[in-house]
């Protein structure tokens, strides 16, 4: 149980959010021409990072937005929050 | 077995106020090489190491555990097994490990407490019904015991259930498993040690893997905390932590790790001798034989390795649970805690070779590995020990995912494992 700052609302309790996942996954362009490996890369395949990883979360129970978090999943520490199609922040790469 | 426990042994220790015992199983520093490493000292790993010994004649082989056996997902589930899923493939996995429970405490020599008290799955809405009707069927031709109860004969079977039709979810009805029932947790682990430390297994406890040493497609051995040890078999079976040492080989795996939560009440006099589950509230709850009220909850919703859990979920839970036992509403709960589960997209396990020669995987167990401990165990080191999987974890391979060939079992079976 942790709060998230959410860009357009400011911080909340993280159960009025959804979590959407691994962030930066990219839609394939032409998913017609994608091999079996690649779509189960894409649909299936995980990073499950313990440590610092880049997500997804909605605001499900405020604004409805989506946005990018960056979260030490060992700690649940919120290191850095920024809006959907931003680049993610270098310094936690 | 040098040290068969028996109620003389009993009465013998009893003579000398207990001070007697031996070890029940050994601490020994790693050797350099092993035929086959376990990395885990939970029960599934514990019963693999067990099974390769006695079945498959390896018996130079190490279980490695980061911490103490059995302090994982082991000692933090509900104890809850049952075998009573929908498809053909989960139906004969569980139900081979149920009918290995049966006879668990005289395999082991190591009284497991395995407890066929029944576990009742409740409908609440048409839906549930419907697809609980449909399992009993499923469950039925597959040989797994299973009855539909409608609401009167589940208040007889379990009194302290709210059937009243104005309440949030009103009980319809619900499924019944006889066989099924509940376990002393931390006993299947330490019985298995036991029995593997016998057979010349050796576990490693405080001992964790750094790093996997590869050699083109095939495995050479492990980087750990106790320096490199040379293997050319690797099994992993690491819960939550699966995608960290598969992350070590190169390797991703289609999981996500999230806190699973459970607490138990106060003790009191017997009240509840049977399981109950409700999937739509997510909340299970049965009675331990200290008289503690176990209570299962749902999982955060949110990838997370920090053995926590949010407390929304605990309320969420405790309201379910007070709505269906009002009887329970001055109860105190004593203690909370979270264990890391692995979750896979099809909400069934993978027991499966992978892409790199010599490299296991027995993951994914989700919310509800418990149940399968011994017949996980069993089917893995028949993985490990012949390269292939054994008929009844064929389809839990790896591949099922390229294939599009899911077991899926999100919807079907029980969500709360």
């Amino acid at each position: 149980m942790f709060l998230i700052n959410c860009p357009f609302c400011g911080e909340r309790d993280q159960s009025e959010f959804s979590s959407g996942g691994e962030a930066h996954i990219v839609r394939p362009k032409q998913p017609t021409e994608l091999s079996d490996d690649e779509w189960a890369e894409y649909l299936f395949m995980r990073k499950n990072i313990k440590g610092i990883q880049f997500e997804r979360w909605n605001h499900v129970h405020g604004c409805r937005k989506w946005f990018n978090v960056v979260r030490d999943t060992s700690n649940d520490k919120i290191l850095s929050v920024y809006k959907m199609g931003e680049k993610p922040p270098v310094n936690y790469k | 077995m040098k040290n068969k426990y028996s109620v003389f042994s009993l009465i013998k220790n009893a003579l000398s106020q207990h001070e007697n015992w031996q070890q029940a199983w050994g601490n020994p520093e790693p050797k350099k090489e092993y035929e086959a490493i376990i990395v885990g000292g939970g029960g599934h790993g514990l019963a693999t190491a067990y099974y390769l010994a006695k079945k498959h004649n390896l018996k130079n082989i190490a279980v490695l555990e980061k911490g103490w056996i059995g302090g994982g997902n082991t000692g933090r589930n509900t104890t809850i097994i049952r075998s009573n899923y929908l498809w053909d493939a989960s139906a004969g996995l569980y139900d081979h490990a149920l009918k290995l429970w049966e006879n668990l405490s005289q395999e082991l020599n190591y009284n497991v407490m395995f407890s066929q008290r029944g576990v009742m799955n409740l409908a609440h809405n048409l839906q549930d019904v419907r697809d609980l009707k449909r399992r009993t069927h499923a469950n039925r031709l597959n040989g797994i015991d299973a009855v539909w109860l409608n609401t009167e004969e589940v208040k007889k079977f379990c009194p302290i259930i709210n059937i009243s039709p104005d309440i949030r979810y009103p009980v319809l009805g619900g499924t019944l498993q006889r066989r099924a029932g509940t376990a002393r947790h931390d006993a299947v682990a330490w019985g298995y040690a036991r029995g593997a430390s016998e057979m010349g297994v050796d576990i490693i406890q405080n001992c964790e893997v750094k790093g996997i040493k590869r050699n083109g497609d095939r495995v050479e051995g492990l980087e750990t905390t106790k320096g490199f040890i040379k293997t050319n078999k690797i099994g992993v079976v690491a819960a939550g932590h699966s995608s960290v040492i598969a992350n070590m080989a190169g390797l991703k795996l289609p999981l996500e790790s999230k806190p699973l939560q459970a607490l138990v009440s106060e003790p009191v006099k017997p009240i509840i001798d049977t399981v109950v589950m409700s999937n739509a509230v997510h909340a299970y709850i049965s009675q331990s034989d200290k008289g503690e009220l176990v209570i299962g909850a749902g999982t955060d919703s949110y990838v997370s390795y920090t053995q926590r859990g949010s407390h929304n979920i605990v309320e969420e839970t405790l309201k379910a649970i007070l709505e269906l036992y009002p009887i329970f509403s001055r109860m105190k709960m004593l203690r909370q805690w979270g264990g890391i589960v692995d979750i896979c997209p099809d909400a069934s396990p993978i027991i499966s070779k992978t892409n790199i020669k010599g490299l296991y995987f027995n993951c994914g167990w989700g919310t509800g590995g418990f149940k399968a401990t011994p017949g996980s165990g069993d089917l893995f080191a028949h993985t490990i020990a012949n390269d292939e999987p054994h008929k009844l974890n064929a389809a839990f391979n790896l591949n099922r995912f390229v294939s599009g060939d899911l077991v899926d079992e999100h919807g079907a079976a029980a969500v709360a494992h």
